[in-house]
């Protein structure tokens, strides 16, 4: 199973890669909607990616209350 | 009417299958505008029959299929209305929906949803009144409708249930989650899955396969493996009245329409 470091490198790689933001200004305690500028909407394309990418199904209702890299990498990596 | 183009939805028969587009931003919900040009659409399919084999329901909204019910429009149509009044309107919007969900449903066609992005509520219940439904990669899907105290009332839940087993309607249902396309293909909802914009490709595709075939017995076969569960629709309109005059509906109506945060499409 891949280290918790590496799950949430892979995260902010994906999501810097997508939503077109240089990686350098992501870190793990960002709040993602505001560092990223994304809707719900557009976190749902984001959720759906990162479980394509990492091959899960994480049901959004995980997400509640999320809004940092970290805490997502955390629910992430419960599946993994 | 071979072709029409209106503000929510156009159509026009392509190498004999209708493609129906929805386009109203932002992402295709169902109001009273939607419902009216679907009516017309309906009306329109005997004639529409003659010249097609299929039908393609897709969308030209970058967000998706389609969002589901406009709640905008639910909230403020009956926002301080006495419950009866609200009630019979709701009444009558479902009893126009199922008539239009039920003719899509036994249309004389072969019918295939194109969906991508988000596929939500009565989106989703547009989906599942299809034959075959192929999705984008990039589709989810979601009834979220316990989160505002309702059930899905566009005959969602008796399609579901013709489809799938009950162990996972009742977890789809249950905990109102939004789930990706690898699950809805596990689970038997989805056939086909595309490459991100590539589901009315696809579509074409099929609609051209499914065009070889004899059309009498295309349509033996539908009616053979596809019964409409009408006791059941009529069941969920009666059961969704009876929820909507609950004040906790309208206090979830009002927190998703007056959230302004990031988040009302999530739980």
């Amino acid at each position: 199973m891949p280290t918790m470091d590496h799950t949430l490198d892979e995260i902010l790689n994906l999501a810097a890669s997508h939503f077109k933001v240089p990686r350098e200004k992501l870190s793990a305690d960002d709040d993602f909607f505001k560092s990223l500028g994304i809707d719900s909407l557009q976190a749902l394309d984001l959720l759906t990616r990162l479980e394509h990418h990492f091959r899960i199904e994480l049901p959004d209702y995980e997400l509640q209350g999320v809004s940092d890299f970290r805490t997502l990498a955390n629910r992430i990596q419960a599946r993994l | 009417m071979n072709v029409f183009k209106g503000q929510a939805l156009s159509w026009q028969i392509v190498n004999g299958a209708i493609e129906l587009a929805l386009h109203r931003e932002p992402c295709n919900e169902i109001g009273s505008l939607t419902l009216e040009e679907l009516e017309t659409f309906t009306a329109s399919l005997p004639e529409l029959a003659r010249e097609a084999h299929a039908l393609i329901i897709h969308s030209t909204q970058k967000a998706g299929f389609s969002a589901g019910a406009d709640l905008r429009e639910l909230y403020e149509g009956s926002r301080g209305m006495e419950k009866n009044d609200a009630v019979r309107g709701v009444r009558e919007f479902l009893e126009r929906i199922h008539g239009v969900m039920n003719a899509l449903d036994a249309a004389p066609l072969t019918t295939i949803a194109a969906v991508h992005g988000v596929t939500f509520g009565g989106g989703f219940e547009l989906a599942l009144v299809c034959d075959i439904i192929i999705a984008d990669r990039m589709a989810r899907f979601c009834f979220p409708e316990l989160r505002l105290g309702l059930i899905p009332g566009f005959g969602g839940i008796p399609r579901l249930k013709r489809d799938l087993g009950n162990a996972v309607v009742r977890d789809l249902l249950l905990t109102g989650r939004s789930f990706n396309v690898m699950k809805a293909q596990q689970i038997g909802l989805v056939s086909q899955i595309a490459a991100e914009g590539e589901a009315l490709r696809v579509a074409r595709a099929t609609a051209s396969q499914v065009g070889k075939f004899d059309r009498q017995t295309a349509i033996a076969a539908k009616q053979f493996v596809k019964p409409i569960p009408y006791e059941e629709l009529k069941r969920e309109i009666e059961i969704f009245c009876d929820l909507f005059s609950r004040p906790a509906v309208e206090e979830g109506l009002r927190k998703f329409v007056e959230n302004e945060g990031p988040a009302p499409y999530l739980p």
